[in-house]
């Protein structure tokens, strides 16, 4: 064990990734002489050099359609866009292009391609670096949607990323960066289950990405009602694994789901939709949400924060399910 | 582009006299880019003809009138290079060695096609001739030229991608970032700009502040030139002296072909936009018909032989819609096949 943050854990498979594959470069804004817009890449344009930590201008449609270029001609890259509001100029390569091409082709194009960018709320950052769109991309078939939201998944989902022939988008909540915490140095992780984060008997919580930590610490509290919760870390939004979510509920009965993006349309909304589905007689009462509001995020902290799921609401909404 | 597309002028007209200048090209050459024009020619007739007949359906852009473009430039191109095209690419794709059989069997929709009937006449692609699509977003394949160049820079392989594209693309943010990155970078690109002037029904002078193509090039420190693109043997021999700079060099070149489409934009296109008069003008500069014609008076191709060659081609074509007819649809149970590689799959 060692003590790491979930950037520096970022940063060491990214090291790792570079050491074991000489296909593997870097590829996005300011990764390179700047150090990573959040210092994730520091240090690396001097171990590895500016060729395979480069440098892009501010142009998110090229530099991620070169990526799919570039693993067409061969190569493993791993682009990073800022955030993921930004990711919006590249939408077109990613959906068009990335994720339609082994398909469209039949079967002859496959595009190893790893994306990296910033997710989420939380730094009064306001309307324009705030959002959590990873529910959009998890809507779109022929990609994979990572969240990591442990030290364990920061520094373990990179390299089966990489080994995946297909595109694989990592979502990184901005709020995870300064988390800190023991890391095995052995440690291996997949990137195709959702993970029991925390067991209980009497309502399953289901989270990822930014707000999985909030959704424990309100695990935490509901003790104290005597509600005894489970949480759920998704860790792969698409595809998501039915399965672990079933047996939880199965286990539960009860199912409160947090997601940080807007209600409607949201990624909640498909894990509702699933479970209505696949156990709507398992459940003892209707499933509940806790998303966004439906708003663009505010500047102002108490507004920011009365948009976003915190603990009370998530608290908030497990009592009511459970009847207390 | 030269002066006549200007804003403000009436009729857009080809770019210089018709060519009647000798070919100055060894037989085989001489006639294989012939060959090369009226196998395009032949085989989009054909295609829209079994698009009346509801054979081929989707949209369909035929390439008649540019052919000189994908000739010329296929002919200057290595095997181990790569080409990457646009959704009007049946030509392209012929000439760069996808066989006309799969690519009507594509157009048919049936799994024998190029592309297993996923793609229709906008997406033809193929790993082993290294041809990247078939890309129907208007200039989306820019970006993947360039990336596929910078794959090349990266493992030490000295190659050309060539990337096609219409006039329309440079009004696009991906033209202009994709120019940039090349530049930057110094990638071996050659940016193939096929200047029909019209972008669907919009002409460049009603879309572009600056009609001169190379201009835009030169912004972002790209040689640029503009060629007869209704002259095959000009198009040839400028793409020859394009690819030794970007081959030798390991830097981006810009090549815009003065070319004109005959035909509609696709086939649900009425032509509004177009006068009859400025479609028959650049009719007279047609690439296959001018381009016979110097063959013949400078003793090279007799009528007899043009009409043999054409009968061959007619063959193939016939051969191509025979495969494509008899081909079959993929089971629905392969629907979901290859949304995702397969385990053990492997990039082509």
């Amino acid at each position: 064990m060692s003590r790491t943050s979930y950037r520096e854990a970022l940063r060491e498979a990214l090291r790792e990734a570079l050491q074991r594959d000489p296909h593997v470069f870097l590829m996005g804004e300011d990764v390179g002489k700047y150090g990573g817009t959040y210092a994730v890449s520091k240090g690396l344009l001097e171990e590895f050099g500016p060729e395979r930590i480069r440098d892009t201008p501010l142009s998110e449609l090229a530099f991620v359609g070169v990526g799919i270029g570039a693993a067409l001609g061969g190569m493993r890259p791993i682009i990073e866009v800022m955030t993921v509001n930004f990711s919006l100029l590249a939408l077109d390569q990613i959906v068009n292009t990335a994720a339609a091409l082994r398909h469209m082709s039949g079967g002859q194009f496959s595009v190893p391609l790893v994306i990296r960018m910033t997710t989420g709320a939380g730094r009064q950052l306001a309307a324009q670096h705030s959002h959590s769109l990873e529910g959009w991309y998890a809507h779109i078939p022929g990609i994979k949607v990572l969240a990591p939201a442990t030290l364990e998944d920061a520094r373990g989902m990179l390299w089966p990323a990489l080994l995946d022939p297909d595109p694989v988008i990592l979502f990184e909540h901005g709020q995870l960066y300064n988390q800190e915490g023991e890391l095995a140095n052995d440690m291996v992780v997949d990137i195709h289950s959702a993970r029991v984060r925390r067991e209980g008997h009497d309502v399953s919580l289901i989270a990822y990405g930014g707000l999985l930590g909030k959704t424990l610490e309100a695990a935490e509290r509901l003790t104290a009602d005597g509600i005894d919760a489970e949480v759920i870390d998704l860790r792969v939004l698409r595809p998501l694994d039915d399965a672990t979510l079933v047996a939880s509920v199965g286990k539960t009965h009860r199912v409160v789901i947090v997601d940080e993006g807007w209600t409607s349309g949201s990624l909640a909304a498909e894990v509702m939709a699933r479970l209505v589905e696949q156990a709507f007689y398992e459940l003892d009462a209707p499933p509940a949400r806790v998303c966004c509001a439906e708003v663009p995020i505010p500047y102002a902290k108490h507004l920011e924060d009365a948009a976003l799921p915190q603990v009370t609401t998530i608290v908030a909404a497990a009592r009511a399910v459970c009847g207390k | 582009m030269s002066e006549q597309n200007a804003p403000g002028s009436a009729m857009a007209l080809p770019p210089g006299p018709i060519p009647t200048t000798p070919v100055p090209f060894e037989s085989s050459l001489a006639l294989g880019l012939l060959t090369d024009m009226l196998r395009i020619r032949r085989l989009e007739e054909k295609s829209a003809e079994l698009y009346g007949a509801g054979k081929i359906r989707g949209f369909l852009h035929l390439y008649i009138g540019e052919e000189a473009v994908a000739a010329g430039v296929m002919r200057a191109l290595k095997p181990e290079d790569a080409v990457v095209a646009t959704y009007r690419e049946h030509g392209h794709a012929l000439l760069r060695g996808v066989t006309m059989r799969s690519i009507m069997a594509e157009m048919f929709g049936k799994q024998e096609g190029c592309s297993r009937g996923r793609g229709g006449s906008m997406h033809l692609f193929d790993a082993k001739t290294r041809f990247f699509g078939g890309n129907a977003i208007v200039a989306g394949g820019l970006p993947l030229s360039v990336g596929l160049a910078l794959a090349d820079r990266l493992q030490g392989i000295r190659r050309v991608t060539a990337c096609f594209f219409g006039e329309g693309a440079v009004a696009e943010g991906a033209f202009h970032e994709s120019m940039n990155l090349a530049a930057l970078w110094q990638l071996p690109v050659l940016f193939c700009c096929e200047n029909n002037l019209y972008a669907m029904g919009t002409a460049l002078r009603c879309s572009e502040s600056q009609t001169d193509l190379r201009a835009k090039a030169a912004g972002y420190c790209v040689p640029a030139q503009a060629v007869d693109g209704m002259d095959v043997v000009a198009v040839h021999q400028a793409t020859l002296a394009a690819v030794e700079v970007v081959r030798t060099g390991q830097q981006p070149y810009f090549l815009e072909f003065q070319t004109y489409r005959f035909r509609a934009h696709s086939m649900f296109d009425p032509e509004l936009y177009r006068d009859k008069a400025e479609v028959d003008r650049w009719k007279e500069h047609g690439p296959i018909h001018t381009y016979t014609a110097r063959l013949k008076a400078q003793g090279m191709l007799t009528e007899e032989q043009f009409q043999a060659l054409d009968a061959q081609i007619g063959d193939e074509v016939d051969k191509a819609v025979e495969y494509a007819e008899n081909g079959s649809w993929e089971p629905v149970a392969n629907l979901l096949r290859d949304v995702h590689t397969p385990a053990g799959g492997s990039t082509a």
